[in-house]
């Protein structure tokens, strides 16, 4: 152990502290039998972590700064695609599968309505975003009614496929009426700007606009969810069903209204999105998944967790394709492994 | 009587089967395997329309043999590939495949093609593998190989005098093989290519990889994506500010059926391939307007390879008098035969790949303009074809 540390404090310092001068790491092995600080030998992680520091050591500081806002910016739009998820499958307790298509429909919205909007009411971002808000809000409102009420009481396996019909139906409509081409979505002129960023890059005003929304959003879900009547509501109808209703709440137009939330939470994350992912057939199935592992490694039902899993995620995958390109594919799912090893319900639990 | 209606109905029976039997004959089984979802959606839509064009132009007939489509979406996943092919093989007992964009499900459907010999044309997907360790008599393509776009550019890129270049592409056949050509013509014309980036199909988060490109510097960079990725990344390099910078170079993928969703940020990007928009030949004017009229979409160059793809059925199948059983015949024939081809004459090679000129294109107005032939009659090495 004690041979360990001296190893690894002496390498650590060389080499990845960014000196320019320190000799290259790779191929110089740790010596024989040497341990990590969590005790475990080094041999299989030693080759790992030499590639690692090697990695880093080409990295300079501004590099390194702006990876870091890349991390904080993916993390953030992760976490605004993944709350409505968070809403709809920790809280009212649905496996929703179709999630990653309101999230599809959000961003067709931002293609299809643009022009519609300008024709009518003169155009605008924002009022385009509101009518698309509102459309979702609808559109959940209606689909609780016609289909997810009769899920709460149903088994897992009848939430996923029904939830799945739902992804091919919305898939046929968006092919019927949109077609299948790829689309771009420009955004608005006071915000398609761009700073400059070292000597090389710049960096869209756009991705800071929509991390501000992300926050902005955050920040107004924990203030619905622990500061006011309707928050504590839901939160006590998620616990005990039965026993908020004895209390003379509706409890029905209560899950309805957050479904119709998580909706439009998703829409408005397509819709924010749409200029930097542009708009494609089955953009949702990719975001789909992420959103599960966010909500898995955050806790169900948990937003703080949501928010925390998600700026987690942003960091192993951005810093994951910098330093160990190999393993970029899969570092997300070992995160989620070990987080669930370490805590089987999540980082926060709803409770 | 009882008995006598019995046999009057086992003749109906007999008959109705023959007839059945002799409608299935005449009809020609062609397995389309496309991706109609995803990313690659357009590209298989595209490559179906180009198919259907040619056979509608030569009477719904080809060697007198009418066609009976059978379609599966390939969803462009490899894991499924294996599956969705014995669909067509198996189940349908498809005479011909016709398949697919994606080079991962291409390779598990020349695979299962060469196992079961049933002829395949491959109307797109590029690996290297299909027309090199992995080529047969009966596997054909109408495209390119991944190595050969690359090739052509690197031969552009070094002599445009660039000395450095960062590489960034998918994890997968066609990306690591778009690369390779590039990297062998550029290396070769005395460049270097100092990084490879990479990312897993079909990720899309760019901006990690755009800021290790600034942090290196190169004169160049080379880059393989497609379909709705391809629009994603040219318009995050030219918003991330590297497009003033250092010049963005791609095989045509890069801007083919794109350029509508990437507007500006394409603008005056090089591109390599085997077709463009304006190569104003006689032949290319006819297939454009006879598409543009049939199907009120402007062709791309997947339209054309699956417009040629019928093409090739066709020459075999008029050699072997409409028999697909005939192996070898059909391929002599295609072996000998100039494929008069929108994006002008090709010929296949020994390993079955397209031999043909690799145009130059620059994007302006929204078009692949020709620039100049880059590399003339290029043709894939063929590395590991034993035929």
């Amino acid at each position: 152990m004690w041979r360990s540390r001296v190893w690894l404090t002496r390498h650590a310092a060389a080499r990845c502290e960014c000196d320019p001068h320190a000799p290259p790491l790779r191929g110089s092995l740790p010596p024989k039998g040497a341990k990590f600080p969590w005790g475990g030998p080094a041999g299989i992680f030693g080759p790992c972590a030499v590639v690692f520091c090697d990695q880093l050591q080409t990295m300079n500081l501004i590099t390194f700064l702006i990876q870091c806002l890349n991390a904080l910016q993916y993390g953030l739009l992760l976490f605004l695609v993944a709350s409505g998820l968070t809403l709809i499958f920790g809280i009212m307790g649905v496996i929703n599968l179709a999630h990653g298509s309101f999230y599809m429909i959000g961003a067709y919205m931002a293609f299809g309505l643009a022009p519609l909007v300008a024709g009518t009411l003169g155009g605008g971002f924002f009022a385009t975003l509101l009518i698309g808000v509102v459309l979702a809000v609808l559109l959940g409102y209606v689909l609780e009614w016609a289909f997810f009420s009769f899920l709460y009481e149903r088994e897992h396996l009848q939430q996923v496929l029904m939830t799945y019909g739902l992804i091919l139906v919305f898939e046929e409509c968006r092919s019927l009426l949109v077609g299948d081409d790829v689309h771009g979505v420009t955004p608005p002129d006071f915000l398609a700007g761009s700073l400059p960023l070292g000597d090389m890059m710049t960096y869209p005003v756009y991705r800071l606009f929509i991390s501000g929304v992300c926050l902005a959003l955050a920040l107004a879900m924990y203030f619905v969810f622990s500061r006011t009547r309707l928050g504590m509501m839901i939160r006590a109808g998620s616990t005990n069903r039965e026993m908020v209703q004895s209390l003379g709440i509706d409890i029905k137009f209560l899950y309805r209204v957050v479904f119709a939330a998580g909706v439009a939470i998703a829409v408005l994350a397509g819709m924010v999105a749409a200029p930097v992912s542009s708009v494609y057939p089955g953009m949702g199935n990719s975001v789909l998944i992420v959103c599960f592992v966010v909500v898995v490694i955050g806790g169900i039902g948990s937003i703080r967790g949501a928010l925390l899993a998600s700026l987690l995620i942003g960091l192993v995958d951005t810093f994951g394709k910098v330093l160990l390109p190999q393993a970029a594919g899969v570092l997300v799912y070992v995160l989620m492994a070990l987080i669930l090893l370490w805590k089987p319900d999540g980082l926060f639990k709803a409770g | 009587m009882k008995t006598f209606q019995k046999t009057l109905i086992a003749a109906a029976a007999v008959v109705l089967s023959t007839a059945a039997m002799a409608q299935t004959q005449v009809k020609l089984k062609v397995g389309l395997m496309l991706p109609y979802t995803g990313t690659y959606a357009a590209l298989g839509n595209a490559i179906e329309n180009g198919f259907r064009l040619y056979v509608a132009e030569q009477g719904g007939k080809l060697a007198g043999r009418e066609l009976e489509f059978f379609k599966v979406d390939d969803e462009s996943a490899p894991p499924k590939a294996t599956d969705n092919v014995n669909k067509l093989v198996k189940r349908d007992q498809v005479d011909v495949l016709i398949g697919s964009v994606h080079s991962g499900v291409a390779m598990a459907m020349a695979k299962v093609a060469k196992d079961t010999n049933t002829l395949l044309i491959v109307p797109n997907g590029g690996a290297d593998a299909i027309t090199g360790p992995m080529c047969a008599p009966n596997i054909f393509r109408s495209s390119f190989s991944n190595w050969q776009p690359g090739f052509a550019m690197g031969e552009v890129a070094a002599k445009k005098g660039a000395k450095t270049a960062v590489t960034i592409t998918w994890k997968y056949a066609a990306g690591d093989e778009s690369v390779g050509g590039f990297k062998e013509a550029f290396e070769k014309g005395g460049g270097k290519v100092v990084k490879q980036l990479t990312l897993p199909f079909p990720n899309e988060e760019f901006q990690v990889l755009l800021t290790e490109i600034a942090a290196a510097k190169p004169d160049a960079v080379y880059t393989f994506f497609a379909g709705a990725s391809a629009v994603k990344f040219v318009k995050d390099y030219a918003a991330a500010g590297l497009k003033k910078n250092i010049p963005l170079y791609g095989p045509g993928f890069i801007t083919d059926g794109t350029l509508e969703a990437q507007g500006e940020s394409a603008e005056g990007l090089f591109t390599t391939l085997h077709y463009a928009d304006s190569l104003n030949t006689k032949r290319d004017n006819e297939f454009r307007l006879s598409y543009a009229k049939t199907y009120k979409l402007q062709p791309d160059v997947y339209a054309v390879q699956g417009y040629d793809a019928a093409q090739m059925l066709a020459i075999g199948l008029k050699a072997t008098n409409g028999d697909v059983s005939k192996k070898a015949e059909f391929a002599a024939a295609l072996e000998k035969a100039k494929i008069d081809s929108p994006r002008g004459p090709f010929m296949i090679s020994k390993a079955h790949n397209p031999v043909q000129d690799f145009y130059l294109r620059q994007v302006s107005n929204k078009e692949n303009k020709m620039v100049n032939v880059a590399v003339k009659g290029l043709a894939d090495p063929a590395r590991g074809c034993k035929m």
